[in-house]
């Protein structure tokens, strides 16, 4: 095995602008990487071996010519969630339905990754249509969790959080809906971040609930994460709920954080976030983050966010009530499956024929259960409640505001579970996202960063710091703090303690 | 009680285009009555003075000079067609036979 795969995005960036290393064998190195582990793993759809190589070439191209790099990623192996389109490259959301489907555009993610000069290696695997908290929900089979094949690598981004866990992509990008950046995040021993709603265009980003879907990135660093995170960030007309203002300063915060130092940073610990259900190991492990974080002279206070017990129910009715509608787009005509298209059977035959075919499980009982609540007689009860506790959550979090500057949570209550343990199970499942829901809700700025390994089973634990919207970077500066303290304390980062995965 | 009965399940698998089997009917019926159960408590907080939040973002109309630009050529649009013919969508048929 190449060392290649081991450094991270920064410093891979800055050995192909020394010329120390070319974009060609960095790439070249990760593909080598996937075709070694990634039978064992299943982090990958689809891999876009000639794609990769172009990139690369282009990137060594302006290195050779003297060029400025395209951005600090400019040669850096990336993979791409299956659920933002790439023009020409498959684009499947995990789906039977859109198994074949070539999109004809790319995502402006995709475009701005492509514009930055950044290698897309291929596309990872994910829940259908990016619900679920394990991968499972896949329809091309699971992805397995580096640290223990046996074990999920959270979700919807499992194949994301895998491939970077597994060095197979130095950085990947994910989409957050309800946590399926963070919680895959927290169990794969790596970090992730969800921008605040509208900080990155949802252009090309196959929806499933609108209005708390965001894209955002995937790394082994708070700083690798907060450089990609300034490439896919800012203002886009093509979505109209992007906001048009600067993108946070993100990268500068990940290195003032880097210094280590935060004196007068005021961290409040959520108090709904504790106690039962939550697994010793996850709970330990993030009070001993507290106490670091205090160590690097942080001001903590335990705030009290009494509505974010009711964030999980809200969400099961807001994110299936919009899923209903999203994925009414489905309907065998234009593009997709389509199924018993025999002369013998209705169009509208032939659509509830293919929904019936192309959809999973999981996405059948969300699309129900959001037409239920959104049927007149239950729309009040349930939908229009659920908006409701909406608005509590939000005034929860400025309340918390006006007294910290961040708040921070355990991740997810529990280690990566086994898989097959919660399938038959929704509401076990549905467990995973407590923690996160919040942000994604109240459209505020999350970030999850390994906290070290659960004693009870040595798996990774994530912390979770959530900041105001559009106060993004402040994420960054005390993930960066809080990483470089852990990390000198314990021997170096915590995904290079993963086991060694063998040869395929 | 449950919140949803078996027959209920199958209207709301009609309304949403969704051909389910019979055995799909009874665990979902069961699946959707526990979720129900779960996810009904938020009626408990949502008194009749908060106001609904739909977005977290404030939303205004958003508007663009009306000027032509490139969109999706003919032959891309139709590239994932299930099906077409003369360089247009081909649809099943829309009426059933008793119509």
């Amino acid at each position: 095995m190449t060392e290649l795969i081991k450094l991270t995005a920064a410093e891979l960036a800055g050995k192909i602008q020394a010329r120390e290393v070319s974009a060609v064998e960095v790439a070249q190195a990760h593909l080598d990487r996937i075709a070694e582990v990634d039978d064992h793993i299943h982090a990958f759809l689809h891999v876009d071996t000639e794609g990769a190589l172009d990139a690369a070439r282009a990137v060594d191209a302006d290195v050779a010519a003297g060029k400025a790099p395209k951005s600090p990623l400019a040669g850096v192996p990336l993979a791409l969630k299956d659920v933002l389109t790439t023009k020409g490259i498959p684009t499947t959301v995990g789906s039977k339905t859109l198994e074949n489907w070539i999109p004809p555009y790319d995502a402006t993610v995709t475009r701005k990754l492509r514009e930055a000069g950044v290698v897309v290696l291929g596309k990872t695997n994910m829940d259908e249509f990016a619900m679920g908290s394990s991968t499972e929900n896949s329809a091309f089979g699971p992805t397995h969790n580096p640290w223990d094949h046996a074990r999920i690598p959270g979700g919807s981004g499992g194949g994301s959080s895998a491939s970077i866990a597994a060095f197979e992509a130095a950085i990947a990008i994910g989409t957050d809906t309800g946590g399926s950046i963070r919680q895959p995040g927290a169990v794969t021993g790596t970090v992730g971040v969800k921008p605040t709603y509208g900080g990155v265009s949802r252009y090309g980003l196959v929806a499933f609930s609108s209005s708390l879907d965001q894209a955002g990135p995937c790394a082994r660093t708070v700083l690798d994460a907060a450089l990609l995170h300034e490439v896919i960030a800012g203002y886009d007309p093509m979505d109209s709920t992007s906001i048009d203002a600067p993108v946070p300063p993100v990268v500068a915060a990940a290195r003032q954080g880097l210094t280590g130092d935060l004196k007068g940073v005021r961290v409040g610990v959520v108090k709904e976030f504790a106690g039962d259900g939550y697994q010793p190991g996850v709970l330990r492990s993030f009070e001993a983050a507290v106490e670091q974080l205090r160590a690097l002279g942080a001001e903590v206070v335990e705030v009290s966010c009494p509505n974010f017990t009711y964030a999980l129910p809200a969400y099961y009715l807001i994110a299936p009530s919009e899923c209903s509608s999203n994925l009414a787009r489905f309907d065998a005509m234009r593009y997709g499956l389509r199924v018993s298209d025999d002369g013998a059977h209705s169009a509208e035959e032939v659509m509830s024929l293919t929904r019936e075919k192309g959809f999973g499980p999981e996405v059948k009982r969300r699309i129900m259960l959001g037409t239920y609540a959104l049927s007149s007689g239950y729309y009040d009860a349930y939908y229009g409640s659920a908006q409701k506790v909406r608005t509590l959550i939000t005034r929860d979090f400025e309340a918390a505001y006006e007294k910290v500057d961040v708040l921070v949570s355990p991740t997810t209550p529990t280690t990566a579970f086994k898989i097959g343990e919660r399938v038959d199970d929704p509401m076990a499942m549905y467990l995973a996202d407590l923690c996160t829901i919040p942000s994604n809700l109240a459209g505020n700025a999350a970030m999850s960063v390994p906290s070290g390994l659960s004693h009870e089973d040595g798996l990774p634990v994530g912390l979770q710091i959530m900041a105001p919207a559009m106060a993004d970077e402040r994420l960054y500066r005390v993930g960066a703090a809080y990483e470089v303290a852990r990390d000198a304390a314990n021997g170096g980062s915590l995904v290079h303690q993963a086991p060694e995965l063998g040869k395929a | 009680m449950p919140n949803i009965s078996r027959d209920e399940v199958a209207h709301l698998a009609k309304l949403a285009r969704l051909a389910v089997t019979e055995e799909e009917l009874d665990v979902f019926a069961g699946q959707l009555d526990q979720i129900l159960d779960s996810v009904a408590k938020v009626s408990e907080v949502a008194g009749e003075n908060v106001p609904p939040t739909s977005h977290a973002v404030p939303l205004t109309n958003v508007f663009r000079e009306d000027a032509v630009r490139q969109g999706l050529t003919q032959q891309q649009a139709l590239a994932g067609a299930p099906a077409s013919e003369e360089g247009r969508f081909r649809v099943p048929r829309i009426l059933g036979e008793e119509q």
